[in-house]
């Protein structure tokens, strides 16, 4: 067993689903302060299930919020233009600080019709997120933890044949639609969204509720409970990006290659935090900016250093093996110059230089119901 | 032919003076899904705990030690198309490196069957 050599007493926090986890045989693991499944029956198999079939996720470790009040307290602190998000839709957004790096990145959306917003953050930063939201918002609006709410993801191209014959609506949505739905006395906040790249549902649950879901779900042959492992290796071939590796405070959207995350009006009126900088940089362009790549061989993992020429040009900051892919793949932060689609360059592996080349991303398609 | 172990879960397999290496079926199931094995080159020595090959899976990467001083005549290339052979059959045709070995009474300091069984449990 190894020594973390501290002793740590804060207490690891379950799902409203642990025990449906360890009943299925997960390998769990800590992350995020929660006891969460790493994998079920192995994350290549996950992978490709979800890939080919249908994934069920617990994602319950995520912050939800429900806002009401002046929305323009809180769109100051996002990318989002609130006053175009409609009754039913979701986007995806950013949180900045004041100089245009990136808190978050999060889902916001209208599933409660006029009644405000309802709103998804990362596990790892969802306190200091919403002690910022409610900050910023104080006596002109009201930020709602939800925290008797479990929160699943369905994702693969059988999710919307499985969750359909549970509730026939949600065949009906497109992709980064929401609502609130009954299925069976159980109100469901559903969107068509995820974090795969395939088609699928983000379903928030009562927590009293969210294992006989889960059960209803898992009882269609077609689903299958996936892990942390695989939810990794999808989300990476999907060019999607991960939250304190592949962005942090220290990168602004330019860098990360998203600004098509900060919508076109905020970027007119230049009203969102750190505006003035990242539009700057943005028409300037950045020293570095994000990449995917691809290689053969041993996969580079996060901090691997990329060299071209003896000089050290970047670095990795997400890398693995892509079961879809059959190969490595990863993304990383390079000198602007060598940010261009088929550059080779070099990634230092255990002091050895080993061939990869900037590659499109997402790696594997996106496969996203539209309509 | 008498089998070893080493607590970093390699197992040693002994015929003459050479030996056979490779990790257990345990490793190779806590390491889950393995994606990619660099083996080292044939005539390379080794002292016992020096990196030997490094074992990539889908999560991450391990290094595999030499468990015994060597000179290695062998590697398993294989597992260079075929990597999830080590999952498949860990103490079979999954092994790494057969090594020549210089010195046989190290393999008294390594684990027997009953003694690696305790180490996991």
């Amino acid at each position: 067993m190894p020594d973390t050599g501290t002793n740590d007493m804060t207490e690891i926090l379950q799902t409203p689903l642990h025990d449906l986890h360890v009943e299925l045989g997960a390998k769990m693991t800590p992350f995020a302060g929660y006891d969460m499944p790493l994998q079920y029956e192995g994350i290549m198999a996950e992978h490709n299930h979800t890939r080919q079939s249908a994934g069920l996720f617990d994602v319950s470790h995520m912050g939800q919020a429900h806002y009401t009040g002046d929305e323009a307290a809180l769109e100051k602190l996002i990318t989002a233009d609130l006053a175009a998000l409609k009754p039913g839709e979701q986007k995806y957004t950013l949180l900045l600080n004041d100089e245009g790096g990136i808190r978050d990145d999060l889902m916001v959306s209208r599933p409660f019709g006029e009644d405000g917003l309802y709103i998804v953050v990362n596990a790892a930063t969802k306190a200091a997120d919403f002690a910022h939201m409610a900050s910023n918002t104080a006596g002109v609006g009201e930020l709602r933890i939800i925290e008797d709410r479990a929160l699943i993801a369905l994702q693969g191209p059988a999710a919307a044949d499985v969750f359909g014959a549970l509730l026939p609506a949600a065949a009906e949505m497109v992709f980064m639609q929401c609502g609130v739905f009954d299925l069976e006395g159980v109100e469901l906040y559903v969107s068509r969204s995820g974090y795969t790249g395939e088609d699928g549902y983000e379903i928030s649950i009562p927590a009293a509720n969210a294992e006989a879901v889960a059960r209803k779900i898992l009882g269609d042959d077609r689903a299958k409970p996936i892990g942390l492992g695989a939810r990794d290796s999808l989300r990476l071939e999907a060019g999607l990006c991960l939250y304190g590796h592949d962005m942090d405070e220290n990168r602004t959207p330019v860098e990360a290659t998203l600004m098509w995350a900060i919508a076109k009006p905020r970027r007119e009126r230049l009203d969102f935090p750190g505006a003035a900088r990242v539009m700057q940089m943005f028409a300037d362009k950045p020293a570095r900016k994000r990449i995917g790549f691809t290689m053969s061989g041993a996969p580079a993992r996060e901090g691997a250093e990329i060299v071209k020429d003896g000089k050290t040009i970047g670095v990795v900051t997400s890398g693995g093996f892509g079961p879809t892919i059959g190969g490595p793949v990863g993304m990383a932060y390079v000198d602007l110059e060598y940010a261009v689609a088929d550059t080779e360059f070099e990634i230092l592996l255990r002091g050895k230089a080993r061939p990869a080349k900037v590659t499109k991303m997402p790696f594997v398609e996106h496969r996203f119901y539209r309509g | 032919m008498s089998v070893k172990f080493t607590k970093d879960h390699e197992w040693v397999k002994v015929d003459g003076d050479e030996a056979t290496v490779g990790i257990t079926a345990y490793a190779a199931d806590q390491l889950g899904d393995v994606v990619f094995v660099e083996l080292p080159d044939v005539g390379k020595s080794f002292e016992p705990g020096d990196e030997m090959a490094v074992v990539e899976s889908v999560k991450a990467a391990s290094e595999v030690y030499a468990p015994v001083s060597g000179e290695v005549v062998a590697v398993n290339d294989v597992l260079e198309g075929e990597p999830q052979k080590v999952n498949e059959s860990a103490d079979g045709d999954g092994w790494f490196v057969k090594l020549k070995l210089s010195d046989k009474s190290q393999l008294d300091g390594l684990m027997d069957e009953a003694a690696y069984k305790a180490h996991i449990s």
